[in-house]
């Protein structure tokens, strides 16, 4: 229990998986221009990376480890994402036509998303039980979801600055990114495993 | 006539659809690895490696692959090349492999591959393909030596740390600024090289 806790804290807010790992950077910097798109698209993240990450550790470790297939862990994991991703839009169509104008259009750009598969494959390289990997997964989403919600808040705000011609655009995003990082270093050392 | 074609497939990818200042496509690994000039350096190659070989397969089968299930198709080659990577690196660079850690497998949802793959490999001949992607593949790895040299000179007051050819470039009295080989100083030192690379093509007039 108490490692379930800090799995949580520590990816939500200490080892931030977009401020201070730099997994998902693409959509962080690419869909946090307005607020409702980030609420979106974090809500999709949220629900594709802990859904990911408890298949590819159940066929990490029912179907790869005893079939010794380990060196396939990549094309696998990959290939099961993108199949998730899929059968999550065809199913939400059908299911959930609310849920999925909200969320339909962030869908298919989380293949790409590096967050996902980082998730599966830190799961596993670090050992984690199945639990752990889901609550790694929720942690390690929220977290990402919390910088996308914050940032696309300074970005609304930064609209409305006037900016010198040469940093417009991802420049002055990715300096923005850097001062928020720089805040998110306060919780270092506050948990660690 | 055809040499010029395959010199522009390879300048293009360096310069004008350079994958880090002008498309800024593969951002995680740009950030996160380029603390040291030698881990850029191993994650640009690697990316060429990759990046090449991938462009050529996906080239020579672009006929075979049908439209609706190109992007799994893509995915697949390219993950396939990605573990070969993964496992030469592990057999004869293990230092190497340790500093890049999980970037290494990351290669395969590194935007610019699957991008080269879709906007050009997917109908261009193999030996254009293999031409651009040799072009892209060196535009990211000058962008990650860029970044690096900064972080490093600046974060750890060395050049070349962890090579034969390690120089310490201050006296011994300096203080590292630690700030450059935080994450945030990965961000703002990015931020600041785009806006001086914007400066310089607008002056160039390359855009």
């Amino acid at each position: 229990m108490e490692k379930l806790i800090s799995i949580l804290f520590i990816y939500i807010l200490v080892d931030n998986f977009v401020l201070q790992r730099f997994f998902g950077i693409c959509p962080f910097l690419g869909v946090s221009r307005k607020m409702e798109t980030a609420m979106g698209m974090g809500m999709a993240v949220v629900f594709v990376i802990t859904l990911s990450t408890l298949v590819t550790w159940l066929v990490h470790y029912y179907i790869l480890v005893p079939l010794r297939l380990e060196f396939l862990q990549l094309v696998t994991f990959i290939l099961v994402i993108a199949g998730l991703v899929q059968l999550v839009e065809t199913f939400l169509r059908k299911a959930s036509p609310t849920l999925y104008q909200g969320l339909g259009i962030y869908l298919p750009l989380i293949t790409t998303n590096c967050a996902v598969l980082a998730v599966a494959l830190l799961a596993v390289r670090q050992d984690f039980t199945l639990l752990e990997s889901v609550v790694f997964g929720i942690a390690a989403s929220l977290g990402f979801w919390m910088a996308l919600v914050i940032m696309s808040g300074i970005r609304e705000r930064l609209d409305l600055a006037k900016v010198p011609a040469a940093l417009q655009g991802t420049a002055i995003t990715l300096i923005t990114a850097g001062i928020l990082s720089l805040a998110f270093m306060g919780f270092r050392g506050m948990l660690t495993f | 006539m055809m040499n010029n074609l395959y010199l522009a497939d390879i300048t293009r990818g360096i310069f004008k659809e350079n994958p880090i200042f002008r498309l800024v496509l593969g951002m995680c690994p740009t950030l996160a690895i380029t603390v040291l000039v030698k881990n850029g350096l191993g994650m640009g190659l690697a990316v060429i490696a990759v990046l090449t070989c991938s462009n050529v397969v996906i080239s020579s089968l672009r006929r075979f692959i049908p439209e609706q299930v190109r992007i799994p198709c893509y995915i697949v080659i390219i993950a396939t090349f990605v573990t070969i990577i993964e496992m030469v690196l592990q057999a004869f660079v293990p230092a190497l492999y340790d500093a890049l850690g999980v970037f290494v497998p990351l290669i395969v949802v590194n935007c610019i591959i699957l991008g080269r793959a879709e906007a050009f490999a997917g109908k261009q001949p193999v030996l254009r393909s293999l031409f651009d992607g040799i072009g892209s593949g060196l535009g990211f790895t000058l962008g990650l030596l860029l970044l690096s040299l900064v972080r490093e000179v600046f974060g750890s007051g060395t050049l070349l740390a962890e090579t034969n050819f390690a120089v310490q470039l201050f006296g011994a009295n300096f203080e590292p600024m630690r700030i450059f080989a935080q994450p945030a100083g990965a961000f703002i030192v990015l931020g600041l090289l785009l806006a001086l690379t914007n400066i310089v093509f607008k002056r160039l007039q390359i855009d």
